[in-house]
């Protein structure tokens, strides 16, 4: 249960939320000039980075806005909330968790 | 069988006896007893039969981690199977049986299964049993597998969900966890404490242990007493932690009453989802057993478990006890079990040299000490009667004993650490994984850290209760810790793990799924090295008691196997949850009536005093019909039906969803989110719309209202309002910032109410409408506001039937009045109610595809004769996706109608999802039935489909497979009735 500080209502439990996706996909136009390999890159392929991963969330079940997430994929931790439309924070990076068996 | 009940001590109460059954016969015990200590004070030795082999099994342990004595608890609604019978707290006439065996434990026809087990070893399934056919084994296995039988009744009991938040939540009230919780507590820190047991305290409670001069149990009660002062402290007992998730957020299940009779507001069990600024893991530890041929016989025993049932339960496990260990944490149990009267044999230590201090007193007690010697094989049928001993002079010889208590080590109980995403290390001193590195903010104290001394337990638990209340916030003033002095011996366990002992015999590891070193060793042969493969491959682990007492001796066996070190050879993934839990529990308040929301029409009362049979439809109830005296669904179907095309229906279509889409940028927004242009529509008009996904797939169609140069009126498919209403503002958000649109979704603001059919005008008039219907004046396809039987309304001409209809919007509130006004003015021209069902096959034979229903996840434009929507100059969501090549082919499910060949009568319709064949096709489907019915008005079958390739194809004639046989088709264009749709331009 990851506790989400939306950008506009402060912390609140995931279950308010939905999930949209990475962030940050541009569209690719126009229409009538996009290759067929540029648009299936679109629609279909997407990064899986074991690390901060910027992603897309909906406050479904409270204000209703969407917002962007930096999280790590591996221990969960939010690195960032901003808000749509902005870009990520600048030197998010992940702080490594030394030591002990995997 | 004679008892082995101790005339005094204990924490049960002697004043309240309680008798039970357990395989067909009567016993008795005493309250606070667990149904094991009660068998076992009974001398009732074989409790079970393990999964595989159907060898006979006793207790082996007195918590959670006991497992063999998994049970079938018989109590009606309440029968519960594979509850441990170390968790049951024995309740008046509890009847209980074990499980995996018949007619009883003790005699069981399963046993058989040990002939032949020698061919149903580890991964036997992936060798065998697959010629000529696995099917013919498959019922067989069914029948052979699985344990308890669930019962087939709805659960009675009442479970509640609770939300907390805390600073500090301390889970496990033994020592350490209660000196944790009450420093903590002492500043003002809101402090959730948590404790599996009815009783805190954990071993203190009847352990004679000293903590500054003080019994533990007064020390107990002391903690005890400082956390009920404050007002901020939470003590839950019979409440288990299951979970530990992200960001600090744990499940715990607590056990409110086990029987809650028929007091209907009882609650059985609560889950709490507590999320803690800080969280303190004192778990404790669990024994692990000593790997040896013969280990599994009943008589075998945990050495810490057959020390708690005499000191909790007051219970000797035996009248001749042999211990068997390899640190020195075992010789307590020696002492106890002297204490109590009962005889030990020998110590057989595989130590070569355990220390004096340890072996000395009971040495003097007459206690025979074999250093350097191991247990190779025991003997007993079923139960222990005697010990095979080989000594540090490799010379063997059989001792007599009724119980063998083994010790192989301790392991520190790190699941939540674990599932918290903590990394552990390897404790070489102590044999013992223990955590190293936390990810969250949550520290372990106590033997769930290592930490196996009392006074070192208290101290490590009081540090970190004062560090977390000062992280959060509560500063407490530091005291001094309490110095427990512990009768045993404070030093180290000066353990040497003894992972498996070399003898020739059926060694086991897990006993709940019955993996032996043998197994692991098979494992190891076919590769299977990795912690993770093994576990799968031989199943250890994977039980009810997710290897609680095997997990890390199987580690320690494959990493001696395959000659690597422990760290090397590593841990499998510990999941949630802890110990099993009632689908109940995790269902709360869900089920019923809560288990989803259903919505009602604002006029259900009318539908439902007018006899409608609803049913679900998105999410909402709806009448599917609304059958007179004697009908059959379709005979009332037909009715309606026919009604609509002969003279006037009243249609409940309230649930079509309504978005108000307004700004200056509206008309732009919607033909970026339409396939066809809606910023061309003028103002009183209507036009019908198709969305796309990026995909190019049809997601949702509706009629589109332009209520004035930047209001929309955006229509969706009943179901989809909420989902498009989303969708919408989710481009708008993301994509198009820049637009000034607004959303507003109004579906269930409004009620919208259809009369349809050729006398539609007249009932309409009737009731009296204050805008022009006339023909001319409001042509299909268009909207007027105005008076409708006295109540202000949007009527728009827009028809899903193929008749004249007038969709009138109102306010919800004034449904039901409006629907009564309609029906008492169009009764005279023979006005009927219209269900859902009749709906539907209306437009089924007009050819109005439904979307869900005659499109599916791959359906674009072009397979639905919307092909027309590539011709546009600019942009829409989709409008890429159009041209790929799959898009492009020539051979795409089309939508077409269905005409029959053979004239269907009455009742034959094409099922729907009938496939469609052809002689001469090369595929074996040409493709399947989308809608089908039978037409009052043509009186014939009418169907849609999608055929490969269908447009060209009209005319061609197709075999629809149904069970009731095969049935032919001819192709058509969609839209049997009125294909030009004259009746609409009236």
């Amino acid at each position: 249960m990851l506790l989400i500080a939306c950008p506009w209502c402060g912390p609140r439990d995931e279950i308010e939320f939905q999930h949209g996706g990475p962030s940050h996909l541009q569209r690719p136009e126009p229409f009538d000039a996009v290759s067929d390999e540029i648009w299936g890159e679109y629609l279909f392929f997407r990064d899986n980075p074991k690390g901060v991963q910027k992603e897309r969330w909906l406050h479904a079940y409270g204000c209703r806005r969407w917002f962007n997430l930096a999280r790590s994929t591996v221990t969960h931790e939010v690195l960032a909330a901003y808000r749509m439309g902005d870009p990520a924070p600048a030197g998010l990076l992940e702080p490594p968790a030394t030591g002990g068996l995997a | 069988m004679s008892g082995r009940r101790l005339a005094s001590g204990g924490l049960i109460d002697r004043t309240r006896p309680l008798s039970f059954s357990f395989d067909g016969r009567r016993y008795n015990g005493f309250a606070g007893d667990t149904l094991a200590s009660a068998l076992l004070a009974n001398g009732v030795a074989v409790v079970g039969r393990s999964f595989k082999y159907h060898r006979p099994r006793g207790l082996m342990a007195a918590g959670v981690e006991e497992p063999n004595a998994l049970v079938q608890l018989i109590d009606g609604a309440r029968t519960a199977p594979n509850p441990r019978a170390t968790e049951i707290e024995l309740y008046p006439d509890l009847i209980a049986r074990a499980v995996n065996c018949w007619p009883s434990a003790r005699h069981d026809l399963g046993a058989v299964a040990g002939l032949v087990k020698r061919f149903i070893p580890a991964g036997f399934y992936y060798k065998t049993l697959m010629w000529p056919d696995w099917r013919w084994f498959e019922p067989f296995i069914r029948r052979a597998a699985g344990l308890g039988k669930p019962t087939d009744q709805p659960d009675p009991d009442r479970y509640e969900t609770r939300f907390a938040h805390c600073d500090v939540l301390v889970v496990g009230a033994g020592p350490a966890g209660l000196a944790a919780a009450a420093a903590a507590s002492r500043g003002g820190a809101r402090v959730i404490l948590c404790e599996q047991e009815r009783h805190l305290g954990g071993r203190l409670a009847w352990d004679q242990a000293e903590i500054g001069g003080e019994s533990g149990a007064v020390w107990v009660r002391r903690m005890a007493q400082t956390l009920a002062a404050q007002a901020e402290t939470t003590v839950l007992t019979r409440t288990t932690a299951i979970g530990y998730f992200d960001h600090n957020a744990l499940a715990l299940l607590e056990l409110v009453t086990d029987r809650p009779d028929d007091d209907q507001s009882a609650v059985r069990q609560r889950l709490w989802q507590v999320r803690a600024k800080r969280v303190i893991l004192a778990t404790g530890a669990l024994e692990r057993p000593l790997v040896f041929p013969g280990n599994d016989r009943p008589g075998v025993m945990l050495a810490s478990a057959v020390r708690e049932y005499l000191g909790r339960f007051a219970v000797r496990a035996g009248d001749e006890a042999v211990l068997f260990t390899n640190n020195d944490a075992a010789y307590a149990t020696a002492s106890a079990l002297l204490k109590a009267a009962g005889r030990v044999v020998a110590i057989v230590d595989s130590r070569r040299h355990p220390s004096k201090q340890i072996t000395g007193p009971l040495e003097a007690k007459g206690v025979a000490i074999l250093p350097g010697a191991v247990v190779i094989a025991t003997r007993g049928h079923p139960e222990l009667t005697a010990v095979k001993v080989r000594d540090s002079s490799e010379v063997e010889r059989w001792l007599t004993a009724d119980l063998l208590a083994v010790s192989g080590g301790f392991n520190p109980t790190i699941h939540l650490f674990r599932q918290s995403g903590g990394r552990l290390c390897w404790d070489d001193a102590q044999a013992l994984f223990k955590p190293a590195v936390s990810v969250q903010a949550e520290t372990s104290v106590g033997a769930a850290a290592g930490v196996l001394t009392l006074s070192a337990a208290l101290r490590d638990g009081q540090e970190a209760g004062v560090r977390a209340a000062e992280q959060t916030g509560w500063p407490v003033a530091e005291s001094e810790p309490p110095r427990g002095a512990d009768k045993r011996r404070e030093d180290s366990l000066a353990i040497e793990p003894l992972w498996r002992v070399a003898a020739p015999g059926e060694a086991f590891v897990d006993f709940q799924n019955d993996v032996s070193t043998d197994d692991i060793a098979l494992a190891v042969r076919e590769n299977f090295v990795s912690v993770e493969h093994l576990k799968r491959y031989t199943t250890l682990g994977m039980a009810p008691d997710q290897g609680k007492t095997s997990n890390v001796n199987a580690i320690g066996v494959v990493a001696e196997l395959t000659g690597r070190s422990i760290e090397e050879t590593g841990t499998t993934l510990y999941r949630f949850p802890f110990t099993p839990v009632a689908f109940g529990a995790l269902a709360g308040r869900n089920r019923g009536e809560l288990f989803r929301p259903v919505r009602r029409l604002p006029a259900h009362a009318v539908h439902d005093a007018a006899g409608a049979v609803f049913e679900e439809y998105g999410g909402v109830m709806r009448p599917a019909y609304y059958p007179r005296a004697g009908e059959t669904p379709h005979q009332a179907e037909q009715r309606e039906a026919r009604a609509v095309r002969e003279c006037v229906g009243l249609f409940d279509a309230s649930p079509l969803g309504k978005i108000e889409v307004v700004g200056p940028d509206a008309g732009a927004f919607l033909d970026r989110v339409y396939a066809n242009t809606m910023s061309t529509l003028k103002v009183g008009k209507a036009r019908y719309g198709l969305m796309l996904n990026e995909l190019g797939v049809i997601i949702d169609d509706g009629v589109t209202l332009r209520l004035s140069q930047d209001r929309f009126l955006v229509g969706t498919t009943s179901g989809a309002a909420a989902r498009i209403a989303a969708w919408l503002d989710e481009w708008l958000q993301c994509e198009w910032p820049h637009l000034q649109v607004l959303v507003a979704p109004l579906t269930s603001a409004l009620a919208t109410l259809a009369l349809t059919g050729p006398r539609a005008r007249t009932a309409l008039e009737r009731a009296g409408c204050s805008i022009d219907i006339s023909a001319d004046a409001f042509p299909h396809m268009s909207w007027r506001e105005g008076v409708v039987a006295a109540v202000p309304a949007r009527v728009a001409r827009v028809s899903f039937t193929g008749e004249v209809s007038f969709e009138i919007s109102v306010p919800a509130r004034q449904a039901t009045g409006l629907w009564t006004r309609l029906l008492q003015a169009g009764e005279p021209f023979g006005v009927e109610p219209v269900g859902v069902d009749a709906w539907m096959l209306l437009r089924t034979e007009k050819g109005y595809f439904h979307v869900g229903v005659d499109t599916d996840g791959t359906t674009a434009p072009g397979d639905v004769g919307w092909g027309h929507v590539l011709r546009r100059k600019t942009d829409f969501i989709g409008r890429r996706s159009l041209t790929r090549p799959t898009n492009l082919r020539d051979d795409r499910l089309q939508l077409v109608g269905l005409d029959p060949v053979d004239g269907i009568a009455g009742q034959g319709f094409l099922p729907i999802g009938a496939h469609l064949c052809s002689a001469g096709s090369t595929r074996a489907s040409d493709g399947y039935v989308t809608s089908s019915g039978f037409s009052p008005t043509m009186n014939r079958a009418v169907a849609l489909a999608m055929v490969h390739a269908g447009e060209r194809r009209i005319g061609e004639i197709l075999t629809a497979l149904a069970p009731a046989g095969r049935i032919r088709v001819r192709i058509a264009k969609f839209g049997a009735f009125d294909p030009s749709g004259e009746r609409l331009d009236g």
